[in-house]
Order: C-alpha cells, then sequence, then structure tokens
C-alpha cells in the first residue's frame, strides 16, 4: 500500500533517497518495528531502501567505556549510508549515539559529518524533515507514552522536565490528529526507566527496580499500552511486565502510527 | 566497594528505598516548581556557567587577588595543596589558641579532608553544629548528602537517637520537640567554643570577603561567639565580583531545596576587632583536575545538590552506595580524579539519562563526563572480561556476515535453550525479567525474502 498525500508534501519525497537504519536489536528481536518503520516512510511517500551490510552503531560497547574499540563498527557504519539523502531509525538512542559518539575516523572526516548531520530518528524526521504535522487516522486506545532519555534529553525531541522552556513533545504533535488515541498524563513525565544498556545487567537490581517504578507510574494511570521511540527502554519495561504479569501490552511509535494512518 | 552490590544492598528494604526516592522526588519538585516562578532562570543558568567558565581560566590569577585583597581587610590566608596540609594548618590554629573544643558549621571540603578524625586523634572535640550534620555525627557516619546529610533517616530513627544521646522521651517523634531538644544540646558547645570552622560557598576576589549561605544561622551563631573564625574553602569557589553573586544566590537555593533563598547569606570581611579570621585555600587534587580537559568544568559545581535530588540512581541507592564524601552524578565525575581505581565503578552508575545536566544550575555536562570517565577506566584498567567481548562485539559488528551468522546463532539458542538455562541466577537480565519472543525470523531476513 503506497499512500501518498501530496498536500504535506515540502518537497518531492520520491526523489529523496532514505535508508532505513535498523538497529541491531530490532532487527534481532523485534521485526516488526521494522517493518513498520518501512512501511510508515512509504506510506508517506518515501523512496525507502534498506542497505544490507548494516551491522550496529557500536553504542553498547561505546557505553561499556570502549569507543575506542568501535572504529571497525563506525566505519562499516559510514560506508554503508553514507550515499543517501536522509538515514531513518526507529530509536532515538542509537542515533545520539552516531552524532555524538561515534569515534573521530581521520580519514573520513568530511563523510561522517555528512553522515552525522543526515541520520534522523523517526519522530523527528517526520515532523522536522517531512514537515507531516500530525498524522491522520484512529487509534481508539489509551496510551502512554515513555520518553526515552536519549531521545529526550539527547536528541530534545520533547522538552524536559528540569528546564524552563515551553513544553513540546514530537510524538505528542504526531499524535495530536489520531482519532480516539488518549494520550496519558504521567506523574513523573520523563524519568528515565532504568534501562540504559549494559546498565541493565552490570545494575541489574537498581534497573529492574526503575523498571519497576516506570510501570507503576502507567498501570496507576491504566493505560492499555505503553508506547514509546526506542525499544531498548521498552524490552526493559515489557521483560517487567511480563515476570509480574501485568496486563498492559507494548508498541513501538512507529507501529501505532502504521496502524492508525488512514 | 562497587556501586552495585551496595545499591542492591540499599534495595533490600524496598519499602524503605521507595520512600527514599519519594523524599527526594519531592525536592526535585519543589526546585521545579522555584525555577519555573523565574522566567530568566536559564538566562541565569547560562551567565552563572560563564562566569565559572571564565574563573577557571584565570584561577591562579583571581585567588592571588582574593589573597591579596583578604589580607589588607586583616584576614589571614593560607594555602594548602592537599588534605593533609590542610588539616595540619587547622591543627596549628587550634594549638596556637589551646583550643580543644570547636564547632563546625556544615563544609563538603572538611569531610572531604577527613578533619574531624585526624583533629579527634589529637584531643579536638568537634561539633557538627548543622542538624541534620550532628545527627549523623551521633552515628558516626559521614553525610549521606551535601546539602540534607541525614535524608536517609526518618522521624523515629532520629527520635531513637536522640532519646539515646540526649535523653529525649523515648518514643515522641515531634519534629519540634526533637528540634528544641537538639537546640538546648548545640547551645553549650556554641559558648564553649572558642573557635569556630565554617565553609565557604563564594569568595570574592574583587572585595577579598567571602560568603557562607545557611539556613539555621548556625554557622553565624559559631562564628560571632568564637574568638577565632576559620574559613575551609576549595581553590574553585571563586566569584570574581560581589555583583555576580545575585545571580548565584538565586541559583543556589532554588536548585538546592525549592527556597527562594537561603535563610542566611552571610558576607566576612575582616575581623572584628581582637578577634581572627583565618582563610585556607585548599587544593587537594582540583589543579589535577582544571588539567583535564574534558573534566575541566566540574569544578564549576556550587554544591547545591540538585544533581543528587533528580538522579533516579542516588534516588534508589542512597549517598553511601557511592562510598565517596561527594555522592550522587556530580560525586561520580569528581571521585575519579581523585582515585579512579577506588572509584572504578561510580560512572558506571547511571543510564546517561541526562536529568543532572539538565538540572545543574551552572550547566556541567555531568552525563557527558561520566561517559568520557567510562573511556578513561577501561582504559586504566586494561583489559578485562568485559573488554575483550567488547572487542570481539566490535569484530562482528564490522562484518555483515559475521553480524548475520551470530545474530543467527543467538536467536537460535534462546528459542531451543530451555528457560532454566536462560534464567539461571548468573543472567543478569533473567532475574527478575523476561526475554522478548525469539522471532522466526530477523527483519534483514524478511527483507530479503520479501522486498530485494
Amino acid at each position: 500500500m503506497h499512500l501518498i498525500r501530496p498536500y504535506y508534501l515540502v518537497q518531492p519525497r520520491s526523489t529523496m533517497e532514505v535508508a532505513l537504519f535498523i538497529p541491531c536489536y530490532i532487527d534481532q528481536f523485534y521485526p516488526d518495528v521494522a517493518k513498520a518503520t518501512l512501511e510508515l516512510l512509504e506510506k508517506l511517500g518515501c523512496k525507502v531502501s534498506y542497505p544490507m551490510d548494516q551491522t550496529c552503531c557500536g553504542q553498547p560497547m561505546a557505553n561499556s567505556g570502549f569507543e575506542r574499540d568501535t572504529d571497525g563498527t563506525t566505519r562499516q557504519f559510514i560506508e554503508t549510508f553514507k550515499d543517501f539523502d536522509y538515514i531513518v531509525a526507529p530509536s532515538g538512542s542509537c542515533v545520539l549515539h552516531i552524532k555524538e559518539h561515534q569515534p573521530s575516523l581521520s580519514d573520513m572526516d568530511e563523510t561522517q559529518k555528512k553522515v552525522q548531520s543526515k541520520v534522523f530518528e523517526l519522530s523527528e524526521f517526520l515532523t522536522d524533515i517531512l514537515k507531516v504535522g500530525t498524522i491522520e487516522g484512529s487509534f481508539p486506545h489509551k496510551i502512554g507514552f515513555h520518553s526515552s532519555c536519549h531521545g529526550q534529553r539527547g536528541l530534545r525531541l520533547s522538552s524536559s522536565s528540569e528546564l524552563n522552556e515551553a513544553p513540546f513533545s514530537k510524538a505528542k504533535e504526531l499524535f495530536a490528529g489520531i482519532k480516539d488515541l488518549e494520550l496519558v498524563e504521567l506523574t513523573r513525565k520523563d524519568e528515565c526507566c532504568g534501562f540504559g544498556g549494559t546498565f541493565a545487567v552490570s545494575e541489574e537490581a537498581l534497573s529492574v527496580q526503575m523498571g519497576k517504578d516506570r510501570l507503576s507510574d502507567h498501570l496507576a494511570h491504566q493505560v492499555e499500552i505503553i508506547c514509546g521511540g526506542d525499544t531498548s527502554c521498552l524490552m526493559h519495561l515489557q521483560g517487567i511486565a511480563e515476570r509480574n504479569n501485568k496486563p498492559v501490552k507494548f508498541m513501538h511509535l512507529a507501529e501505532i502510527l502504521n496502524q492508525a494512518i488512514s | 566497594m562497587s556501586h552495585p552490590s551496595q545499591a542492591a544492598n540499599f534495595l533490600k528494604d524496598e519499602k524503605r528505598a521507595h520512600w527514599h526516592d519519594e523524599t527526594l522526588w519531592f525536592v526535585r519538585e519543589k526546585r521545579d516548581i522555584a525555577s519555573k516562578n523565574i522566567p530568566e532562570w536559564e538566562e541565569l543558568r547560562r551567565l552563572a556557567s560563564g562566569i565559572k567558565d571564565h574563573v577557571l581560566t584565570k584561577l591562579d590569577y583571581y585567588l592571588e587577588e582574593l589573597e591579596k585583597k583578604a589580607s589588607e581587610n586583616g584576614i589571614k590566608v593560607h594555602w594548602a595543596k592537599d588534605a593533609e596540609e590542610h588539616n595540619e594548618i587547622v591543627l596549628s590554629i587550634l594549638k596556637e589558641k589551646k583550643c580543644k573544643a570547636i564547632v563546625k558549621s556544615k563544609s563538603i571540603l572538611t569531610e572531604e579532608c577527613h578533619l574531624n578524625p585526624f583533629l579527634e586523634k589529637h584531643g579536638v572535640e568537634v561539633v557538627d553544629t548543622d542538624l541534620g550534620e550532628r545527627i549523623v555525627q551521633f552515628l558516626k557516619q559521614p553525610p549521606s548528602h551535601i546539602v540534607l546529610p541525614a535524608i536517609h533517616l526518618k522521624k523515629g530513627d532520629i527520635s531513637e537517637i536522640f532519646h539515646e544521646k540526649l535523653q529525649t522521651e523515648k518514643g515522641n517523634e515531634d519534629p519540634v520537640y526533637l528540634t528544641h531538644a537538639a537546640r538546648k544540646h548545640l547551645r553549650d558547645k556554641f559558648m564553649a567554643a572558642k573557635v569556630a570552622i565554617t565553609g565557604v560557598n563564594f569568595a570574592i576576589p574583587e572585595t577579598g570577603e567571602f560568603v557562607v549561605c545557611t539556613n539555621e544561622g548556625n554557622a553565624d551563631m559559631g562564628v560571632h561567639l568564637a574568638d577565632v573564625h576559620i574559613a575551609c574553602m576549595g581553590i574553585e569557589k571563586i566569584i570574581p565580583r560581589r555583583a555576580d553573586l545575585g545571580i548565584f544566590l538565586r541559583l543556589l537555593a532554588r536548585s538546592a531545596t525549592g527556597q527562594s533563598i537561603t535563610n542566611y547569606n552571610s558576607h566576612f570581611r575582616s575581623p572584628a576587632p581582637g578577634k581572627e579570621i583565618h582563610l585556607i585555600l585548599v587544593d587537594n587534587g582540583r589543579t589535577k583536575q582544571l588539567k583535564r580537559e574534558k573534566f575541566r568544568n566540574s569544578l564549576k559545581c556550587i554544591r547545591c545538590g540538585a544533581c543528587m535530588n533528580t538522579c533516579p540512581i542516588y534516588r534508589r541507592s542512597g549517598g553511601y552506595s557511592y562510598g565517596s564524601t561527594v555522592p550522587g552524578p556530580i560525586g561520580s565525575i569528581l571521585s575519579p580524579g581523585i582515585d579512579v581505581k577506588k572509584y572504578s565503578t561510580l560512572p558506571f552508575a547511571s543510564t546517561l539519562c541526562g536529568s543532572c545536566s539538565d538540572v545543574c544550575p551552572v550547566k556541567i555536562n555531568i552525563h557527558e563526563q561520566l561517559y568520557e570517565w567510562r573511556q578513561e577506566i577501561t582504559k586504566a584498567q586494561g583489559w578485562s572480561a568485559k573488554g575483550m567481548s567488547m572487542k570481539m562485539a566490535n569484530g562482528i559488528f564490522t562484518s555483515p556476515l559475521a553480524y548475520k551468522i551470530s545474530g543467527k546463532l543467538l536467536r537460535a539458542s534462546l528459542k531451543n535453550l530451555p528457560k532454566s538455562v536462560i534464567y539461571n541466577p548468573l543472567n543478569a537480565w533473567g532475574k527478575n525479567r523476561d526475554l522478548p519472543e525469539v522471532p522466526k525470523e530477523s527483519f534483514k531476513e524478511w527483507y530479503l525474502k520479501n522486498r530485494s
């Protein structure tokens, strides 16, 4: 299904070469999130391809203190994606890593900077590049939105409760036009879920407690679905919810938008 | 000492840990309200950050100016390169004054220098006069928070301590009653002390004065009753001009507790007739940190504690889990600079959520420095087992084919291994979390089949 909505267009999307960057754990464990991202972008008129040589951005290694050992991974990433107009990923965390923490490769300086400037998290690509405004459609469910910290405070996809700034959220902007979608206000609007990559195992007790607390906030507001822009946070929360038999579903932002879009 | 085991220990009492989290979150929320009542809040942060950045680029100049002006005002200025020198200077002043009992108002620096045990070893009685600090002193504990030293204790705990130490009624938990008991107890100590020690919040080279901010007025009472005032400051406490105080005082209390201003902001410029003021300028590793370009701006810290109150880790692991004088996010970037081995787990006690950086009134990029310390620590430690697996990971992710094969193997093994193997106690993920359901094919496999 290719639904082109001409009034959205700021430039002909069919001529934009959009590369899909699917983080390694989504590729391996959440292929449905990747399919939803692909379909959504296509419905919005983008010409999307998935470069087959992609692997991982290197974040798990770098955040563990081994950034210096990610030269090869970084080179692989740049080589794979350098020829596209845009690189879009359904993950704020991996995008932030590419922009800020991939080691600088001296022989690829210009190319690397270019790649870093054209990689986007899905919701920011939709709002800032495609300028879709809101997505029109229907999704009759009560959802809680989990802002991933790297998306929120790293990429500034939404305002941060610590700052004295006008509230905004790119995800909520996209949801605003979806009929019957009820978005709850959480008590702690943007507290971390406790995933944190290797933190989830190296600080297991803390990680789980943080996840439980985050989950309780959503459950206290009777949400049906916990939605987010980073599958890693959702995987962690879902793991805890399932272990404790909590009746709540988990969906990536891309899955909801892709289902809702009419 | 490792943070993960200390944190796990703290979390064993889930109810109490939850209470600790809620208590500090309450302070964070008060801070949010206070900071949002000022439209120019972000501008104040920007200015404060800029002023502190500037000071750090000319710290030598400002310190010498401070020494000059303060000396002209009659303050005796001392330089201490480390904790030992600092403690010896204090002791020598006390010996000269034949002083055997002193009162102290809260100073994180003297905690950092372990002044109390040093003086006690030399026969000097040290009484901390901040209520919270006195409480933890009764327990022979260090503060668990730099602004709220006894925040880990409940009313009931304090009632018990006071019953034992101050003979208050058993079981009386009324805060007013307990505070009155402490006040009475401290009054005698104030009256007897010939020397009073305070910290310093801000030192101003323009005028040669320094400013001490407290809520209880105990610093002032101690200093005004004593003949000698010893003020101890880290060399980073400088702000250039008195006018700059307007920015910092507005930020400090709002960030710390959500108050619009601390109750007492006392300026000390010259000793009263017949009295003495000593100002000790302490390095203790600060110039080393100044040399480290990536970590330099951690020295901008004004010790408000906001990063602790906001930190989801600190709130759920308590101040003692860090094992350092300054706990929490700021402590985790300052402490490895003092002893990289001892504090090697602290920069990993974070999800890099970034809340600390956004809450910081002087805009220290705390979470980015945590990330940078991780890089330094793995280098300092040499390769560990974790390092080897990470190096292997880089090999896998460098080659698309290796990635494909290992991913397939991983999924296959997760699918076929019995749950008891996946969720054994050694598997930290599976202890309290289910693993995601394993799909029959990866996205890459699906794409190959359906799209190319």
